[in-house]
């Protein structure tokens, strides 16, 4: 059973990426997207979590790192950004949806 | 009816887009400009997401709102507090930051920054010094 978990809020207000990084087994994928994107912006406490977590694939939804000023040189390195299109495949070939809100 | 100007200080603390607490903020601060009281902003924790530069939300379908801040030096809202800890913890700079001015009447019309990066023990002294604070 492969699961897509899908993070919305910031990791600076509030414990949704935590919590989602607590229970993402090894083979799931992790989605960053809406505040969840800040995340991804490297060098902070947030992606050196993301990068202590083996086995686990993360993204990040390119057009809300765009309405929010993060070019994509500020994304930390092993996390793919994505568009909409590739949101609904990582959703499609999953088994199934986590969403942490 | 100097002596009934008061410290207003709006506190911006939240992320923009995700909720609408930043546009809020903005329209309450152009509103209260009206007023001609002593105005200042203060961006920390993720409200300082609200100042990044680059910002364009045409992927999104929503408004971008970030050009408006380069409007409040017009309203005499000269006074833009960022919080230095918050900037770093988020893996940001005063370069990531849109430039903001004003025209200093009190100085030739001088363009002066909008934006002033403060440590989180000056700005704790910042709030203390208000007479009024508008939390977002």
């Amino acid at each position: 059973m492969s699961t897509l978990h899908t993070v919305n809020k910031s990791p600076f207000e509030k414990s949704s990426m935590d919590s989602c990084l607590a229970y993402a087994k090894a083979g799931s994928s992790v989605l960053m997207y809406e505040d969840g994107i800040y995340g991804a912006i490297k060098g902070t406490g947030c992606t050196q979590k993301i990068a202590a977590k083996d086995g686990v694939n993360f993204y990040v939804l390119g057009p809300d790192l765009k309405a929010r000023g993060v070019s994509e040189d500020k994304v930390a390195d092993g996390i793919e950004i994505v568009d909409y299109a590739k949101f609904v495949s990582l959703a499609a070939e999953n088994d199934k949806v986590q969403a942490w809100v | 009816m100097s002596e009934d100007i008061k410290k207003f200080m709006y506190l911006n603390r939240r992320a923009p887009y995700g909720t609408i607490y930043a546009w809020e903020s903005l329209e309450v601060v152009l509103i209260g400009a009206a007023f001609d009281q002593d105005v200042s902003l203060a961006f920390l924790d993720d409200g300082v997401y609200q100042l990044v530069k680059g910002q364009d939300t045409a992927g999104v379908d929503m408004k971008n709102f970030s050009p408006t801040y380069q409007a409040l030096g017009d309203y005499d809202v000269t006074k833009l507090y960022v919080e230095k800890e918050s900037l770093e913890e988020r893996g940001l700079s005063l370069e990531d930051l849109m430039p903001l001015t004003y025209e200093d009447e009190d100085d030739d019309w001088a363009e002066k920054d909008s934006i002033r990066v403060v440590s989180r023990a000056e700005m704790a002294d910042i709030m203390e010094d208000q007479d009024v604070m508008f939390s977002f």
